[in-house]
């Protein structure tokens, strides 16, 4: 076995490890009265990696992505990113939403410069970076479309490269390509690879689907519903140098997915 | 519409209607009914007169004014109502009575609050054209998507740039069916006020033209009223399908 598993073992305190970017303390969060959608989330996610939150719904995943945000508050515990106490957004962390988030009356190059424009970036400058990162997730042609023009992995590569042009070192991925067909997931899987080895930066990453989790992360996060809660970590420590076709037959992929199913099946049975 | 093969204009069944009414105008059956042919001439011999330029000029300057501080209140209202519950839960029942009641009964108040003259108008055009622009804006501004909210706030939006960046561009579409309902409704008013006070504009003349039985002249101003209103609704139209094209895929 060649797996790194955590699972099954009590998980807090969670190991610090010294390289962590993100550090997750006593996270809990209560909607209204007594709906408890995190419970006491210990965590730290390694600088450089890509980590998921992996879970079936309801078991908060979106919701601490989004604290750590800095779009939710916490009921209770504290997120820091890179030493930094999380109070609101910053510039340190960009964020690619599920439904895209794009505005309809901006082109493809005013939504992916937008958060340069936010940031007061002068027009010819943000436009340069902005076309820099609509080459890197390949759109090249399409600046001057409305994003009702395009399909929808078109548009989530929109959301991927204005969170990439802001130049974060955090990339906050809230399920991305749940509204994305199936062969254009897979593409865009292989290009998010590809695009990890050029880009130096940490991706957590929400997803309820299994495979998906296991062929993009160094390290899954297992979390279980109702309330929230870390149920196990999974490190598949797969080779994704070669041929992205190859990662799907590697024996390490396969197990992981298996052990990952046996680990979340019985929140569904 | 195609007739035998031909396409035939949407605005070509005016011209059966005018050829009826001209018909029955010939007839001679009601006096209140001249043929059309009769009511077009004096449309065009009406609109050479100074007295229906300078009560165009009245009447165009009282809609105007009321319709700019409508658009200047309402939109601001519709924002504050969408975005803080509790100005909602306070103005929220006075406006939604204020949009279906039958307002042309106030207008004596506004007269009384305002004196016989243009601007009792303006308050008018102002009152009947002013709650659907906050309602519509509301609206749009209760419909705009919360991710796109978020995702302004997750890349620094500031305050500012909330509303004038993501909200206003978001909720455009129902701002402008808002404006262009409160331009029929403004209309309304304008014509309601100025009969009521009936010494200004448009009133002043139909006053005369029916107190005299100038039938002709007065279908013509009436005719030239509804143009007006008609040509108003389907500018601000065009400029609506416009940003629907380009808001569509929400």
């Amino acid at each position: 076995m060649m797996m790194n598993m955590t699972a099954a073992r009590p998980l807090s305190p969670q190991p610090t490890a010294p390289d962590a970017i993100v550090e997750i303390r006593g996270i809990s969060k209560t909607y209204g009265a007594d709906v408890e959608a995190l419970r006491n989330i210990d965590l730290d996610l390694p600088r450089g990696k890509l980590t998921s939150l992996l879970g079936p719904s309801g078991c908060g995943k979106t919701t601490l992505l989004k604290i750590v945000a800095g779009l939710i508050p916490p009921s209770a515990g504290t997120v820091r990113v890179a030493g930094k106490l999380v109070e609101g957004p910053g510039p340190e962390r960009a964020f690619v939403f599920q439904d895209f988030a794009l505005m309809p009356w901006a082109t493809v190059l005013r939504n992916v410069a937008f958060g340069l424009e936010l940031r007061g970036v002068g027009r010819a400058e943000r436009e340069e970076t902005a076309r820099r990162y609509i080459a890197e997730v390949g759109l090249v042609g399409f600046e001057q479309k409305y994003p009702h023009e395009l399909s929808g992995g078109m548009r989530q590569r929109v959301g991927l490269a204005r969170a990439l042009s802001v130049d974060a070192e955090v990339l906050l991925l809230d399920e991305p390509f749940s509204a994305v067909d199936e062969q254009n997931r897979r593409k865009f899987q292989e290009d998010l690879i590809r695009l990890r080895s050029t880009q130096n930066k940490t991706f957590i990453f929400v997803t309820h689907s299994i495979e998906e989790a296991v062929y993009l992360s160094d390290r899954i996060v297992l979390l279980s519903p109702r309330p929230g809660r870390i149920s196990g970590i999974v490190e598949p420590n797969i080779d994704r140098s070669g041929n992205p076709d190859d990662i799907r037959r590697d024996q390490r992929y396969l197990d992981a997915v298996e052990e990952i199913w046996q680990g979340l099946r019985k929140y569904v049975e | 519409m195609t007739i035998f093969g031909f396409r035939i204009p949407i605005m070509a069944s005016l011209i059966v209607w005018a050829i009826l009414w001209d018909i029955v105008g010939r007839l001679d059956l009601v006096f209140l009914l001249p043929p059309f042919s009769e009511v077009l001439g004096a449309a065009v011999d009406l609109v050479q007169t100074p007295s229906w330029q300078t009560a165009t000029v009245t009447t165009l300057r009282s809609f105007v004014v009321g319709m700019g501080l409508s658009i200047v209140v309402g939109i601001p209202l519709g924002f504050l109502m969408g975005r803080v519950r509790l100005a909602d839960d306070l103005l929220g029942m006075w406006v939604n009575i204020f949009s279906s009641a039958p307002l042309s009964a106030l207008v004596p108040v506004l007269m009384i609050l305002f004196g016989f003259g243009e601007r009792t108008i303006v308050a008018a055009v102002f009152l009947f054209s002013v709650w659907i622009i906050v309602l519509d804006t509301r609206a749009g501004i209760l419909h705009v998507s919360p991710s796109l909210v978020e995702m302004a706030r997750s890349y620094g939006a500031s305050r500012k740039a909330l509303y004038g960046k993501i909200l206003l561009w978001a909720a455009l579409p129902e701002i402008l069916a808002g404006v262009r309902l409160g331009l029929i409704r403004g209309v309304k008013g304008v014509v309601i006020g100025q009969l009521l006070v009936a010494i200004v504009g448009y009133g002043a003349l139909f006053e005369t033209f029916s107190r005299n039985f100038r039938m002709a002249q007065f279908w013509a101003l009436t005719i030239i009223l509804f143009a007006f209103a008609m040509v108003v609704a389907e500018l601000i139209e065009r400029v609506e399908r416009k940003v629907e094209y380009y808001a569509g895929a929400r």
